[in-house]
């Protein structure tokens, strides 16, 4: 170590009526992992474009030094020439394309007119070995998971003979299974001497993997520190929120938890596509007013294929169980029934499932709920207005007015957004998937206080989530979810991150 | 500051822009002939089938891009059964209805077949689009077949009478058509600043003044000026009140109403939609319904229009209506549109064809022209849109 190899010195960039990066200054020594954090929409991400010539030179302020030459990318095939190679946090996979396909596209091997085939998969097999992956190259993308396309991903990196890897939320997608193979993979890369730089918002991934931390905070760089082993995740997130978050999940006080509101007995889901897949097995839990109810489980354990089924059959085939609202037995056919039964489901993936972003704020909030601002079939205006300036103010989102689109918000306001819609709803179960998924630790403190609110007026709160401090931190009770079924139930005074972990490993062991 | 809501105005109003642009261009080619009262009164007589296509194909579009090929058939089709029903001497009232409701029947069935069934749009239209031409040869017998009731013709717009009778006497000028022109344009101002008053007395943010003003004065203006070129001719045709109508309450279907709102959300995010307890299915439904609803009016209207049906009738009709609204605005991918962008679409493609014929330009180099502003238009949407990411 020991060398600079990168150096962005005062970065400026303006985008129309914002400064997106203003006097940033980053420098990466050659051979280390070097973390960039910071809050949603400091500018983490922009500052990479900037490096990667996806905003080309000159519509930047400042200087990119790289091995000592000052560079201008004009696209991002001169930054890729260089060496410097980013890793976005959406996969840019053609899933009908095979891996190798993949790999080489855009930077076909062979003649211009004739892609040398038998190259191209000669060579993707060698990059698969080096990031792990058993798969033949010829394998379509599609057919393999997440967390293997995160790999094909770097092999595609590694092809183009990177010097300085870039990943922006490599393990957003992933779980921690797959996350920790993908930064140990990291720390091997490292002791080859790739140089890398990683975006994320996982804490405990930044203290495990880097080996110096660079904090940014509304577009300028507030500081940099070596990860000497005294840093921890309270460190880091002092430097990023500007003050010291001594709790990270507020307290609930007098809260009365009563009778039982929603109750799921002998619940079993198959695959809509593999008729006769289980994804969920016979799962029994209850929810009671003025909980909240931790699910915990990886990614795939089925706890949203789960919710959903729950949610007026919108998932799955061949589904049986009983549930029951307030001791009553329901059969809800439709999300329209499950919402008139007073249960509301908060989709993980607000920008797919949740909201409709070329639509405002406003006509979202009343979406679920139109019944209440509409005489009939005709809307009134000025109920609808009243309505979602009641819940911007309600749950302070930050927006100049209720008729800006959604796509223009944050991904915290976004959630807020979510939020209000179902809040409006007026439900008395809500199920909450993944609630804080990428949005920043002073929009999750947000989120934390809102949920508190919710059981405070009475209603029950199922919380599914893969972070386990937050499911921990904010459950009464807690179910640990693992292939499809529930393998235990404890109070939250009872757990901790290793006797849950323990747990789903013992269940692995039993099939 | 100032720039930045400069650039946003020019963007909003491109249309509006490019069709005063479009006027000013045939005025000097044509010595000003394409505004006089006549051809302005041509104007809205031919094009009639394009205002009222356009208002129901602008809620296929709403539902993601979707459009019906088949109301160009649709429209030979209703039109044909009208005229030999009037021929064979029925009740000219129950022809129209029964026009309409021919419509609306093709309507759902196509509309089920594609919301309920999950049939492709393009192709259930296709099929429909080559099923009902068919049809109308079968009805029509292959012949023309002329429509001679008075009452049909003038109520529809048809014939030499199909004007508002101008019962103030207003001599060399027709008053009642001035007047109603001058009513309208206070009616609009007066709503217009009402509802502002209303909205900022509730607290909501309201546009600024001067630009309510300005936007207020130039509509209204528009108007008048429109009326009054019309009462230099013959007066209200009868054709533009259908128009009007249909405009009106499309509008308020888009903007007012819970089903409109699904349109919009179906067309924009069809996953959320259902996920908030909506069936996504009855947009769809819906939009397709009025489509052929509108084709059953635009069966009327051109019917009435040339007094009689025959096989050809409304072949590219669908494409002008498909053209209008995404020259309009409305967004090729759904969630996006107006009716508003229905019109301005619809009057500068009208203007455009009206220009070229009266310069004597050939028809076919029409076609290619007007296949030019429609890419145009679609490519200043998109670089616009690609700007604002």
């Amino acid at each position: 170590m020991g060398n600079v190899i990168l150096e962005m010195k005062n970065i400026i960039k303006e985008f129309p009526n914002v400064r997106a990066l203003d006097n940033v200054n980053l420098q990466v020594e050659e051979g280390e992992i070097h973390a960039l954090v910071g809050e949603n929409g400091a500018g983490k991400s922009t500052l990479m474009n900037v490096l990667g010539g996806v905003y080309p030179y000159g519509t930047y302020e400042g200087d990119i030094v790289y091995n000592g030459e000052v560079c201008q990318f004009h696209k991002i095939k001169d930054s890729e020439e260089k060496g410097i190679v980013i890793i976005h946090q959406e996969l840019a996979l053609v899933p009908l394309m095979s891996i190798g396909e993949n790999m080489f596209l855009g930077n076909e091997k062979g003649k211009k007119n004739a892609i040398d085939w038998n190259e191209t998969y000669k060579d993707a097999d060698k990059y698969l070995k080096m990031v792990g992956l058993t798969e033949s190259s010829h394998v379509l993308i599609k057919d393999i998971g997440t967390g293997k396309q995160q790999l094909v991903e770097i092999a595609k990196a590694l092809a183009k003979h990177a010097k300085l890897l870039i990943l922006d939320e490599p393990t957003s997608s992933l779980n921690e299974t797959d996350s920790r193979a993908l930064l140990d993979l990291m720390l091997v890369f490292k002791k080859q001497g790739l140089t890398m730089i990683i975006i994320t918002h996982k804490l405990n991934e930044v203290v495990y993997v880097a080996d110096k931390i660079t904090v940014i905070r509304d577009g300028t760089t507030v500081e940099s520190f070596v990860n000497d082993g005294n840093v921890d995740e309270a460190r880091i997130i002092k430097g990023m929120v500007g003050r010291e978050i001594t709790d990270r999940f507020p307290k609930r006080h007098d809260v009365a938890i009563g009778e039982v509101n929603l109750e799921v007995k002998d619940w079993s889901v198959d695959h809509p596509i593999y008729e006769g897949r289980k994804v969920v097995d016979n799962v029994n839990f209850n929810v009671k007013k003025g909980e909240v109810v931790g699910i915990y489980g990886l990614m795939g354990a089925g706890r949203t294929e789960l919710s959903m089924s729950i949610f007026g059959q919108s998932y799955g085939a061949n589904i049986k169980g009983k549930l029951l609202v307030k001791g009553k037995e329901v059969t809800l056919k439709s999300p329209k029934e499950a919402i008139n039964a007073g249960i509301a489901y908060v989709t993980e993936s607000r920008k797919v499932n949740g909201l409709v972003l070329t639509n405002s704020i406003k006509v979202n909030t009343t979406l679920a709920h139109m019944d209440a601002v509409s005489d009939k079939s005709i809307i009134d205006a000025d109920k609808e207005y009243a309505v979602a300036v009641e819940y911007k103010e309600k749950l302070r989102t930050k927006t100049p007015t209720v008729e800006q689109n959604v796509g223009n918000l944050s991904g915290g306001n976004q959630q807020k957004v979510l939020l209000a819609k179902w809040m409006f709803a007026n439900p008395d179960i809500l199920i909450l998937d993944e609630p804080t998924r990428g949005i920043d630790v002073g929009a999750k403190y947000e989120i934390y206080c809102i949920i508190n609110d919710l059981v405070k007026e009475g209603k029950s709160v199922v919380m599914i989530s893969s972070e386990l401090p937050e499911v921990i931190g904010m459950s009464d009770r807690i179910y640990v979810m693992n292939e499809g079924k529930f393998i235990t139930e404890m109070p939250a005074s009872e757990a901790t991150q290793e006797n849950i972990m323990a747990a789903i490993i013992q269940s692995g062991k039993g099939e | 500051m100032k720039s930045v809501k400069f650039s946003e105005i020019l963007k909003k109003y491109t249309m509006v822009i490019a069709l005063v642009l479009v006027v000013i261009f045939f005025s000097v080619t044509t010595q000003g002939k394409i505004l006089l009262p006549q051809n302005i009164n041509n104007l809205i007589s031919q094009n009639g089938y394009v205002f009222v296509l356009a208002a129901g194909m602008l809620l296929c579009i709403l539902t993601g891009g979707n459009i019906d090929l088949a109301c160009g058939s649709v429209v030979c089709f209703t039109g044909g059964i009208g005229a030999v029903m009037m021929a064979a001497g029925i009740n000219c009232w129950l022809a129209v209805i029964v026009m309409l409701l021919i419509g609306a029947i093709v309507g759902a069935w196509q509309g089920f077949w594609i919301a309920y069934i999950k049939v492709p749009p393009f192709i259930t239209t296709l099929a429909g689009m080559y099923a009902f031409r068919g049809l109308s040869n079968v009805v029509l017998q292959g012949y023309a077949v002329g429509v001679s009731n008075t009452t049909f013709l003038n109520v529809f717009g048809g014939g030499a009478d199909c004007y508002i009778p101008d019962f103030l006497g207003g001599g060399s000028i027709n008053m009642l058509c001035v007047v109603v022109g001058v009513i309208i344009a206070a009616l609009i101002a007066i709503t217009t600043f009402l509802s502002r008053a209303k909205a900022k007395k509730n607290g909501y943010t309201v546009a600024p003044i001067g630009g309510v003003i300005i936007k207020t004065v130039i509509i209204c203006a528009v108007l008048v000026w429109l009326f009054y070129m019309l009462a230099q001719y013959k007066g209200i045709p009868t054709v533009l009140i259908w128009i009007a109508l249909v405009l009106l309450v499309y509008n308020y279907i888009t903007t007012n109403t819970r089903m409109g709102r699904y349109l919009y959300a179906v067309g924009s995010n069809e996953k959320a939609t259902t996920l908030s307890g909506i069936d996504s299915r009855k947009p769809y439904f819906f939009a397709y319904v009025n489509m052929g609803l509108m084709a059953g009016l635009a069966g009327i209207l051109t019917t009435a229009r040339a007094s009689g049906a025959q096989p050809t009738f409304g072949q590219g009709y669908e494409m002008d209506a498909i053209a209008a609204c995404f020259i309009g605005g409305a967004s090729a991918y759904g969630g996006e549109g107006s009716v508003f962008g229905v019109i301005i679409g619809a009057v500068l493609m009208g203007i455009i064809n009206q220009g070229m014929s009266i310069m004597g330009i050939e028809s076919n180099y029409q076609k290619v022209v007007k296949g030019l502003v429609l890419l145009i238009s679609i490519i200043f949407d998109v670089m616009s849109n690609k700007k604002k990411s």
